[in-house]
């Protein structure tokens, strides 16, 4: 686990590094580059805000109303530490709806808890399934999934399994 | 979908937060998780806008077309069957490589033309094509290497280390990823045999 927390300080930097000298070696225009992809980033940031306030007010409720308790019975089940279950079976309907619950789990045990990370490493290795299924296929007018929604699935527990594993390294 | 998880949530909260007592707790919250809700998209502009700049930058100089270029003996491996020299190549590429950055809003639009694209090739009707299949299960593999979303949220509930989840949110990625191309081409070689 050290070493890949060793691991994963550099990767940022070197990114960053690598960009930054390729760019300038061709010879582009980097800051005013930078400044377009910047504000890209900013008007998405500023148009998800109305969703995270509504999806975090309605997790809060949620919480306050103590109906997360009656989940640990289903965890019992799956095996996974309790708080983890909604957000693992949310994220494969809504991104924005698992994100709200996450946020919530560092709120209670911290970000830099076993949980905590646990939980970010799912989220970034899982994807909301039905959702992408439904633009997708929804766009070209496709009704027929065929075996798509089981690999998916498939891939979604590969990554939760991996996720645990990699954390008792 | 959506519309139904947000009232669900609200509807069984108020439920169940009348039935033990919490209104109070349940009144405060409410008030209080919006007013968080702004201050960590205060946070999420800095990071965002810093790796889309980033981003903007990789594009401006031509990596952002090199890696795409990078991604053709994959698609290849992937997709054996596609035409060699179709568009489709280029935004399957296009797609994964903004996946695997971490620019999913970028990757949305391309991914639909290259649904498109695929879909003509088939030639239409309304079952998915075994590329199609293929293409739409490595997507929700989950590609993204670097969760820039997830670091920018861990900072602002106060990790000591946001972006300590990197090395091992990149290994799980590719377990989910490899799970889901190898059923891909398990399918695929199953659907040749028939």
């Amino acid at each position: 686990m050290n070493f890949l927390l060793y691991i994963s300080d550099y990767i940022i930097p070197l990114i960053f590094f690598y960009v930054v000298g390729y760019a300038i070696l061709a010879g582009s225009d980097i800051f005013s580059d930078f400044i377009e992809g910047a504000k890209e980033g900013f008007e998405v940031t500023l148009g998800i805000m109305p969703t995270l306030i509504g999806l975090l007010a309605a997790v809060g409720i949620l919480r306050a109303s103590g109906a997360f308790g009656l989940l640990e019975n289903i965890s019992r089940i799956l095996q996974l530490p309790a708080q983890l279950v909604p957000v693992v079976i949310v994220k494969m309907f809504s991104s924005s709806a698992a994100t709200g619950l996450l946020l919530d789990l560092y709120k209670s045990v911290g970000p830099d808890s076993y949980i905590g990370v646990l939980a970010s490493v799912i989220m970034s290795s899982s994807e909301t399934i039905f959702y992408t299924v439904s633009v997708y296929f929804g766009s070209v007018g496709i009704k027929k999934t065929r075996y798509v929604i089981p690999g998916a699935i498939i891939a979604t527990i590969a990554g939760i399994i991996g996720s645990v594993l990699v954390l008792r390294l | 979908m959506l519309n139904y998880i947000w009232a669900f949530m609200i509807l069984l909260g108020i439920t169940i937060g009348a039935f033990t007592g919490n209104m109070g707790n349940v009144s405060t919250e409410t008030l209080n998780s919006a007013k968080e809700a702004v201050s960590l998209c205060v946070t999420m502009l800095g990071v965002m806008s810093l790796w889309t700049g980033l981003m903007g930058v990789a594009r401006g100089c031509g990596l952002m077309e090199k890696l795409t270029r990078l991604m053709m003996p994959v698609i290849r491996l992937l997709f054996p069957t596609l035409p060699k020299e179709h568009i489709v190549n280029e935004y399957i590429a296009s797609n994964m490589i903004a996946n695997i950055l971490g620019l999913g809003w970028a990757a949305t639009p391309v991914g639909i033309n290259a649904m498109k694209e695929l879909k003509s090739i088939s030639g239409g009707g309304t079952a998915a094509s075994v590329d199609m299949c293929t293409f739409l299960i490595v997507n929700m593999s989950s590609l993204q290497l670097i969760p820039v979303n997830i670091i920018a949220y861990r900072s602002q509930y106060g990790s000591v280390t946001p972006s300590s989840i990197l090395a091992p949110a990149i290994i799980a990625t590719t377990c989910s990823t490899l799970a889901g191309v190898a059923f891909s081409m398990i399918m695929r070689k199953r659907g040749d045999k028939r």
